[in-house]
């Protein structure tokens, strides 16, 4: 019984402590990465190649997500609001949840399936198959070279992907609103610039909103990358490890995606809601 | 694809006699030490010094202490999992020993800043067990890759040298400078990453198991290449191998590694004369 305990206490210990350091080379990796994105060399053809593997490529998934998201947001909310009469108040709710909330955080979850799966994949199999050992003996240092791109198309492309998502999103609303619930296109889209016009404007004509909504994919695109990358390069274990390590990294993004969704929502409320 | 030997000798059954496998051996060690005397010894470029190592509780090396001048080729060679691509791991500081030093080009690599790690590196050439040739890029694109990292050339002078180095490894450019790595047979692979390892000219190659998976035909050329470099680049080469004929072909040192340690460090011909029990068995 008592060998049993300290066997559990043990294992507790060891699971302790290899979370530690995974946290610690997580952090390790992250300070490297700033630092090797304001120093030469810069991989601007890489750089551009993977805003096209990203943003790009991402772009179909991205559409029907927003679509769909924002046709289901109408549909929902109408069954609710036509037992008010208050239809006519439909594009203020897709508006609002689609900009503060839904749009950055659907984009972010589905890009991180397809892109971040790929990243994840595509180190881990050149860690694999030694071609990470050839660019370090080449005297190259992969995370200037693999990781910085990846980093940087993500932060550039998940904002336009996201704009993309809202703007699809609210379209679907729109739908929805002319033919199943009889509203004017005038109608729905005043409604929609009445609730982002609600929070206020930066400089007269950017809303509140739009910037909360774009502060977002900026930070789940730095996670995405930075994570993605971080389990492709600790893969092990071969072409099964390739596998192990593109899940841990697709479920580990979604974690923080939405944990971190939530924090930076407080901050951003504390910043801009009076 | 031009997958032939360079050699003109015969290729060497692969299911032959020990006894008949032993003549051939010796046979060839005279011939190739008849064809190039060897070289007084120089100062040593990589060198280790009680070195050891280990990962965890499992003791990896215990006091390796080795040398390689210009011009010498050593074959370390084991058993498997006897740490023998580990000392090639050291030579890159892809590893930090324990204990001890690794010098190269006279200074210790375990104290040099990572930038200097990396520019120590481009002084060498290494050649993977796999190839490790970039999945995503032609063998142009592999092939130039230290250039197009570490020298301003222009495009027109990479592309000539890429067809040089490749022309040297026996390949014919126009054939294969636009294939993927998928697209090479095993031998190819392995003759674009030596001339992607020697591309910008290092004074130091590293080979790890530079024939293994490789039939008998190919696993000469490829011997036959790493003397061509010996002869002509004068580089300093380090070779993992487990392949004794190879070794005997190729290098004019070998160390036999055992539990961790040289148990033998000789010419090829002095490791064939050889009474140790161990040494014995691992030519057998």
């Amino acid at each position: 019984m008592a060998s049993a305990r300290r066997s559990a206490a043990r294992l507790t210990r060891n699971a302790f402590f290899g979370i530690a350091l995974s946290v610690q080379e997580y952090f390790a990796l992250v300070a490297r990465l700033l630092k090797s994105c304001v120093s030469r060399p810069f991989y601007r053809r890489d750089i551009v190649q993977q805003m096209d593997t990203i943003g790009v490529q991402s772009l179909f998934i991205v559409v029907l997500t927003g679509l769909f998201t924002g046709m289901v947001l109408a549909l929902q909310s109408a069954v609710e609001m036509e037992r008010f009469g208050a239809t006519i108040y439909i594009g203020r709710l897709v508006g609002a949840s689609t900009v503060r909330e839904l749009g950055p955080v659907l984009t972010a979850l589905m890009v991180t399936g397809r892109a971040g799966a790929g990243m994840a994949a595509a180190i881990g199999a050149m860690k694999v198959t030694e071609q990470v050992d050839a660019l370090r003996t080449m005297g190259v240092d992969p995370v200037r070279r693999l990781v910085v791109p990846r980093f940087l198309a993500a932060i550039i492309m998940l904002p336009v992907l996201t704009i993309v998502a809202d703007l699809v999103a609210i379209f679907g609303g729109l739908l929805i609103a002319v033919v199943k619930l009889d509203l004017t296109t005038e109608l729905y889209m005043r409604s929609v610039y009445e609730t982002l016009a609600q929070s206020g404007f930066i400089l007269k004509f950017i809303p509140i909103d739009l910037i909360q909504g774009l502060a977002k994919p900026l930070a789940f695109g730095a996670i995405m990358a930075a994570t993605s990358c971080f389990y492709g390069l600790r893969t092990s274990g071969g072409t099964e490890g390739v596998g192990r390590a593109t899940t841990q990294a697709v479920v580990t993004t979604s974690i923080l995606v939405l944990a971190v969704d939530y924090f930076l929502t407080q901050i951003l409320i504390v910043m801009f809601v009076q | 694809m031009n997958d032939q030997p360079i050699g003109s000798g015969e290729p060497v059954e692969p299911n032959a006699p020990d006894e008949a496998l032993a003549d051939e051996v010796r046979a060839e060690l005279r011939r190739s030490l008849e064809a190039e005397p060897a070289e007084p010894k120089k100062s040593e470029i990589v060198e280790l010094r009680d070195v050891w190592l280990s990962f965890g509780a499992h003791q990896v090396l215990n006091g390796i202490t080795l040398g390689v001048a210009r011009g010498e080729t050593v074959c370390i060679l084991g058993g498997s999992g006897v740490g023998k691509s580990t000392v090639l791991r050291l030579i890159l500081r892809l590893l930090l020993p324990d204990q001890g030093e690794v010098m190269v080009e006279g200074r210790d690599i375990s104290a040099v800043s990572y930038v200097d790690v990396l520019q120590l590196r481009e002084r060498m050439g290494m050649v993977f067990q796999g190839s490790a040739l970039f999945d995503s890029l032609n063998v142009h694109d592999n092939v130039a890759f230290p250039l197009v990292e570490h020298t301003d050339m222009p495009d027109d002078a990479i592309f000539d040298r890429v067809r040089e180095v490749l022309s040297f490894v026996d390949l014919v450019p126009e054939d294969v400078l636009s294939l993927l790595p998928a697209e090479l047979s095993g031998g190819m692979r392995k003759r674009v990453a030596i001339a992607r390892a020697i591309v910008h000219e290092p004074p130091i190659l590293l080979f790890d198991e530079p024939t293994s998976g490789l039939d008998p035909i190919t696993t000469r050329t490829i011997d036959e290449l790493i003397l061509k470099l010996r002869s002509e680049l004068s580089v300093c080469a380090v070779v993992v191998t487990h392949n004794v004929r190879s070794a005997a072909r190729i290098a004019t040192e070998t160390a036999l590694i055992k539990d961790g340690q040289i148990i033998f460090n000789g010419s090829p011909e002095e490791m064939f004369a050889c009474e140790d029990p161990y040494v014995r068995s691992f030519l057998s």
